[in-house]
């Protein structure tokens, strides 16, 4: 009963902070409904025993993120007009029609898999923190690796792009590049 | 009771939300907010799959998935920047520079 009700008012919550981000006309307040969103989903997460991932949720989105994006809005004027107006109405019902396909799929897709078994299971004894750590540094170490570096390459090119000469554009002028190696 | 279909038919929602961003905005910023929102549809998707298949590897593949939004993230952001530096605008429009 008491999942019932906190899945139904996550569902609730997290779609609606959801479409006020894409509906709204003013990128501050779209940001904020997306921040709230991150939020309620850490909940689902919660209510789904995973309370390793919920956290993980909240600080790497609604804490790293949101400042990311937060402070990349700094750089923009978010007050200008942007014309959200749409030509080409084909592409959009030929986009709308795959993605009710995709929608069928997905809630098609546990009658699919209907005699899938766990490969990792999750012991009783053993914690949901201690399990993830146990999977995530034995049979998943490469990937792992994999992100760090991947997440050490994107921290490199975001401070190279951002960083570097702001007023000057370092594709632009490709021109008279000897001077400025100095 | 709450089952598996109830979590991945949220999940779709939320995706076909996230769809409905890409699609009707033009404001770049927002491309992302709705890419985000996309990311985070699966997120919940494999988190449930995970529980009711008593699996890990779902929430393994969420934390995955939440590595490389981060990585997205600053990536885009900064190109996102470097452009607004160029143009002054965060128009999807002012990206068609190779109009035949």
């Amino acid at each position: 009963m008491y999942e019932a009700i906190a899945f139904y008012l996550f569902s609730a919550l997290t779609l609606g902070m959801f479409s006020v981000t894409v509906l709204s006309k003013n990128a501050l307040y779209s940001m904020s409904a997306l921040a709230g969103g991150m939020i309620f989903i850490s909940g689902f997460f919660f209510l789904l025993d995973a309370e390793f991932l919920g956290v993980v949720q909240i600080i790497v989105y609604s804490g790293a993120v949101m400042a990311l994006y937060a402070f990349g809005m700094m750089f923009f004027d978010t007050t200008q007009e942007v014309r959200e107006k749409t030509e080409c109405k084909k592409t959009l019902y030929t986009l709308s029609l795959f993605s009710a396909v995709l929608i069928v799929l997905i809630v098609a897709a546990p009658i699919m898999g209907a005699n899938i078994e766990a490969t990792y299971p999750m012991s009783a004894e053993l914690g949901n923190v201690q399990t993830i750590g146990l999977v995530l540094f034995t049979k998943y170490l490469v990937p792992f690796e994999l992100a760090a570096v991947m997440l050490l390459v994107a921290m490199i090119s975001g401070i190279i792009l951002v960083s570097k000469r702001l007023d000057h554009s370092i594709t632009l002028h490709d021109e008279d590049p000897k001077e400025e190696a100095l | 009771m709450i089952t598996l279909t109830h979590y991945l038919v949220v999940a779709g929602a939320m995706f076909a939300i996230g769809l409905v961003g890409i699609m009707r905005r033009k404001n770049l910023l927002m491309l992302f907010f709705s890419t985000e929102i996309l990311l985070n549809a699966a997120n919940v998707g494999f988190a449930a799959v995970s529980k009711f298949y008593g699996d890990i590897t779902g929430q393994i593949f969420a934390f995955f998935i939440i590595a490389v939004a981060a990585s997205e993230v600053a990536v885009g952001l900064g190109l996102l920047v470097l452009w607004y530096k160029r143009t002054g605008s965060i128009d999807l429009d002012s990206l068609q520079i190779m109009k035949g």
